[in-house]
């Protein structure tokens, strides 16, 4: 069985998010990336799949700030390939155009699964799981918790819904799959063996294609959202904190004693 | 080119969601500006009929294939009935169904797709979507050019439909293809309902990832236990094994709505505050002064959770 995991570096919501004066992009500068966390998570099953019933995993990200780390530490886990999407990708890359140059890239490399990740925080005009299925047209099924092969050329997969529902859902392969999260907790890969991964491991750069495509959408502006809703922040220490939290509680009658 | 607005609509135990009836609310004001019909698209046995009111009629499609939720089928169902019917705005809701629908049938429509969307309107002949981006933190204004669109709707950002007489029920034959899908549902999996129900209790404390540590865990459930309140989390601590599933709180978790919920380290993602806004009283605590829970809270701290949760189990007792 062969994986293909794409994963993809965004920007750490913990940092203040700065604007550019035009008003429709960020200040890309200002901000540090990670690794999108349900990428961690694709990548996690995709090695649990490997150590139960086989695989090759390879995982492969568009050349955006700090990729490479990712892509060795990846590497570094266990997966056996990393390819790295090289072009004129610099700025904003819309979902569109990156599911392009992916679709184009996978065309020309075989594949059973492809597991992404559910979602991206940065999140505006699209999923890549569905995009991506219904360009490569092969079945899609995202919020996806595990994923198993059930021999004949198909995979079961267990999907979430509202309300703790869940179903489990079989599908022919090839197909895409958006992985909420794994069945594990994602693993840690230590310093040293990203070290050596980036000695001994190489990141294959393969030029991308198709990623000139539009989404077809025009950024008006971005904006904060307007703070009409804003909480009455409690002043004080944290010993007065704490009162005025349990006299809230109090005057409801949620306090016992 | 018709104008219509077409709604995917869900529906749980036969009961039309909140989320679809919000999605009526929405295609009513815009059709108001397009000048076409509300099309509300049920897929599965029952029309739910007199549960669409906002709709100006219920297109009907059955077929074996469409109950339960088959995502293939139901990309398959809805793409053909936006292109046979040539619908200017198809709406869904972020949901599963949204998620494995909105851009799949966007793709099959060769139209754009917008995610995450609050907001929507016409101007000046213009359709104008706006979205959530950055997890909640930014807003994105967009203008959404073309014949036809997908927009997929965040909970509790419309309106929902009010009023109105029962529509018309105007059954659709099933598309040829759901005889040969890829896809196959093998089980439904009903949640465990072993563990305390949290959406029974009036106060709930809730923790996020801000916790750290599952071994710094024992201090929120020191004060849970102070206060004879469940603990419940974020889907973090779940998907790290450190909190069950029973316990969690959003779009994938259980709805809440307790007389008050104390969250401690909680950012207030999109998904987590749509299982929990509307709890009568929210506190929230977070260190972060532009953390998104702070729009959505009655009460907020920047104060470290880490001292005060020690501080409110001291005076608990
Ligand atoms: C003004 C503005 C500026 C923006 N700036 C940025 C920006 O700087 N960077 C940015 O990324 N987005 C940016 N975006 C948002 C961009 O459109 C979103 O990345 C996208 O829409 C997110 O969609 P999603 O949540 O469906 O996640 P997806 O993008 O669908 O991500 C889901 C999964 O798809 C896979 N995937 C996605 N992209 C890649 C990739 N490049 N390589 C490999 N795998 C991938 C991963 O597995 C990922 O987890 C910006 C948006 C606006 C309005
Ligand atoms: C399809 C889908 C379904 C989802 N369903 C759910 C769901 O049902 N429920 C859910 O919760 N999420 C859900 N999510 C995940 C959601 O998007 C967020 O990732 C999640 O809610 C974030 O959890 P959090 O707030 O605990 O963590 P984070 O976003 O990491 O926030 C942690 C917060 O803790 C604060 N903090 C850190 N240290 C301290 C301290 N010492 N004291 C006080 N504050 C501190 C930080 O400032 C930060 O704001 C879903 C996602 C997807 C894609």
């Amino acid at each position: 069985m062969r994986i293909v995991v794409p994963i993809k570096q965004v920007p750490d919501l913990v940092e203040e998010l700065e604007l550019l004066p035009e008003g429709t992009d960020l200040d890309r500068d200002l901000l540090t990336f990670k690794l999108n966390e349900y990428d961690d998570h694709a990548v996690e099953e995709a090695l649990c799949l490997k150590e139960a019933a086989g695989a090759e995993v390879v995982v492969v990200g568009l050349d955006e700030p700090e990729i490479d780390q990712s892509l060795y530490t990846a590497l570094a886990k266990g997966a056996d390939r990393a390819v790295k999407l090289t072009g004129d990708l610099e700025g904003w890359i819309d979902t569109h155009r990156r599911v392009a140059a992916l679709a184009s890239w996978l065309a020309s490399e075989p594949f059973d699964l492809v597991l992404v990740g559910v979602q991206a925080v940065d999140d505006l005009d699209g999923q890549v799981p569905a995009l991506l299925g219904a360009r490569l047209g092969v079945p899609h099924v995202s919020v996806v918790t595990r994923v198993e092969p059930s021999g004949d050329g198909a995979a079961l997969v267990h999907q979430e819904y509202s309300g703790g529902l869940a179903a489990e859902l079989e599908v022919r392969l090839p197909a895409v799959v958006g992985v909420q999260a794994a069945r594990q907790a994602p693993r840690y890969a230590s310093i040293t063996r990203v070290r050596q991964a980036m000695q001994e491991g190489s990141i294959e750069e393969v030029a991308a294609t198709g990623a000139d495509e539009a989404a077809g959408l025009r950024v008006r502006r971005l904006f904060a959202p307007e703070a009409s809703g804003h909480a009455e922040m409690l002043e004080g220490n944290v010993g007065e904190v704490a009162e005025r939290i349990l006299e809230l509680l109090r005057t409801r009658g949620l306090l016992k004693a | 080119m018709a104008n219509d607005v077409l709604v995917v609509v869900e529906e749980q135990d036969g009961t039309v969601t909140d989320a679809t009836r919000e999605l009526l609310g929405a295609g009513r004001a815009l059709s108001g500006e397009l000048g076409g019909e509300v099309l509300a698209l049920r897929l599965g046995p029952g029309s739910l009929a007199e549960q669409l009111a906002g709709a100006d009629r219920v297109l009907h499609v059955e077929h074996p294939a469409l109950e339960p939720y088959n995502p293939e089928a139901w990309e398959v169902t809805v793409a053909e009935v936006a292109k046979e019917r040539g619908a200017r705005v198809v709406l869904m809701a972020t949901t599963t169904v949204g998620m494995d629908l909105g851009p799949a049938v966007a793709a099959r429509l060769g139209a754009p797709v917008v995610c995450y969307v609050v907001g929507a309107a016409v101007d000046g002949g213009q359709l104008v979507a706006t979205a959530k981006i950055y997890g909640g933190k930014l807003l994105a204004e967009v203008e959404v050019p073309g014949e036809a669109a997908v927009l997929v709707a965040i909970g509790g950002s419309f309106a929902p439909a009010s009023g109105g007489s029962v529509p018309e029920v105007e059954p659709v034959p099933a598309p040829a293809a759901l005889d040969g899908l890829r896809t196959a549902v093998r089980q439904r999996i009903e949640p465990d309902r072993s563990d305390v129900d949290i959406t029974a209790a009036d106060l709930l404390v809730a923790v996020g990832r801000g916790i750290g540590d599952r071994d710094n865990l024992e201090l929120v459930q020191e004060l849970a236990d102070a206060l004879g309140a469940p603990l419940a989390s974020s889907r973090p601590l779940v998907d790290q094994g450190w909190m069950p599933k029973s316990r969690q709180v959003g779009k994938s978790g259980l709805k809440v709505k307790p007389k008050a919920y104390l969250m401690f380290g909680i950012s207030g993602a999109p998904e987590h505050i749509e299982g929990m806004r509307d709890a009568e009283l929210i506190v929230a605590c977070n260190t972060d002064p532009n953390a998104p829970i702070f729009e959505v809270a009655h009460f907020g701290t920047t104060a470290d959770l880490f001292d005060l949760v020690p501080a409110l189990v001291e005076r608990v007792g």
